[in-house]
């Protein structure tokens, strides 16, 4: 079960193969609500963009806040690099692009270990880049992701409240930017592996069970300014 | 004393399927996903798989039949067709769609041929050994230790 909070996080599962959509829904289910699409573009108009249009519908006047438009809550975002029509990497660009959509993390999923492929995810703004089959201990990695949004989110809407109406209370809300730090630490994540501890072992056993699982691609000169540690343990691959 | 025996055969053919190579650990995976709320879910996956491909296999199958080869047309399905199989943990099939993609990769159609027949033997051989395993385990599932199906047990 998920963390003792008003809502389950909410993850948006990104995939062409119907299998796969299976297979990410169970995973993802086991911790959080889930939302399955085909397409990039279904995923779009899931997020309330529309084609190019940043406006999710006409009857929306342009507003000054950026969240308005979100019409559905979404944590993070989980997508298939291969798709017909829209790929991954587009729709990673279309969300980044996007004012109201671009804190959302996005993870890429991909069959194929290309190096390049990897890097430009990255530098787009992708968070992670898992290999398929993605498994149960893979997703341990997106708590902290996922964390963020949810305090930001909350962030946000304190933030604009506070703009339409003068509240001494919302000043105290707005000191919430150091629980920034607690995704990070451990007792947060403690909450959740409680309820992921299995998968990890079986990460580990599987570790010494299979040498050429290739999971991730260790991939040097990254951009400098990433200061956080994304690939921890990771076999390279030759 | 016949449900041990039940289960440890149940536990031996399950055993085969990975020390032949028919299953590699993405299998096990299904299988830890499997629980109380989905108790059928790695036969669930396996069927929505078997269903989902055959569409791929005739797509590939119509495009071999064509005298100029589109080897891009052709990579691309098989490439829809390996992720899936590795989704479940097909693990010969898999293979034999990595072989298959090599052939288009350079273009030898008589390859691709060759190893679309063995990929379909594949696919076949382990269709019929999971829907067998899965049968018999539901027996165990279903009926009681001392039942007069103790015949029927492998």
């Amino acid at each position: 079960m998920a963390i003792a909070a008003e809502s389950k996080f909410h993850v948006l599962a990104v995939d062409d193969s119907l299998i796969d959509r299976k297979l990410i829904e169970k995973l993802l289910k086991t911790s959080y609500q889930v939302t399955t699409v085909d397409s990039g573009s279904k995923a779009l108009e899931f997020l309330g963009l529309h084609g190019d249009d940043e406006q999710s519908n006409a009857t929306n006047p342009p507003s000054v806040s950026p969240n308005n438009h979100q019409e559905v809550e979404v944590n993070l975002i989980i997508t298939d690099y291969c798709m017909p029509g829209m790929t991954g990497y587009d729709l990673l660009k279309k969300v980044k692009e996007s004012s109201s959509l671009r804190n959302i993390p996005v993870v890429i999923m991909s069959s194929e270990n290309v190096p390049s492929r990897i890097t430009r995810c990255l530098e787009e703004g992708a968070e992670e880049f898992f290999l398929k089959p993605v498994q149960l201990s893979d997703l341990n990695r997106l708590i902290p992701y996922m964390m963020k949004t949810k305090v930001k989110n909350q962030e946000q809407e304190h933030q604009e409240s506070q703009h339409e109406v003068e509240d001494t209370e919302s000043q105290s809300q707005a000191l919430q930017p150091s629980e920034h730090q607690q995704p990070q630490s451990t007792s947060n994540q403690q909450q959740q592996q409680q309820s992921l501890t299995q998968p990890q072992q079986q990460h580990h056993h599987h570790q010494q069970q299979v040498s050429d699982n290739k999971r991730k691609v260790v991939e040097e000169g990254l951009s400098p300014d990433r200061t956080r540690p994304r690939y921890n343990g990771i076999a390279t691959v030759s | 004393m016949e449900r041990n025996h039940f289960h440890r055969q149940l536990a031996l053919t399950r055993q085969s399927l990975f020390d032949q190579g028919f299953l590699d650990e993405q299998f096990i995976q299904l299988e830890e996903l499997q629980d109380d709320a989905n108790p059928n879910f790695v036969e669930e996956v396996v069927t929505l798989y078997y269903r989902d491909s055959a569409r791929l296999i005739h797509n590939i199958e119509q495009e071999l039949e064509k005298s100029n080869l589109d080897f891009n047309k052709l990579d691309s399905y098989m490439h829809q067709f390996k992720g899936s199989s590795s989704s479940i943990g097909a693990k010969k099939v898999k293979a034999e769609c990595s072989l298959f993609r090599e052939y288009c990769r350079t273009g030898n159609g008589e390859g691709c041929m060759r190893s679309f027949q063995q990929l379909k033997k594949e696919y076949s051989t382990l269709k019929k050994k999971l829907e067998a395993y899965f049968q018999v385990e539901q027996v165990g599932q279903v009926h009681p230790p001392h039942s007069k199906l103790k015949s029927f047990v492998v």
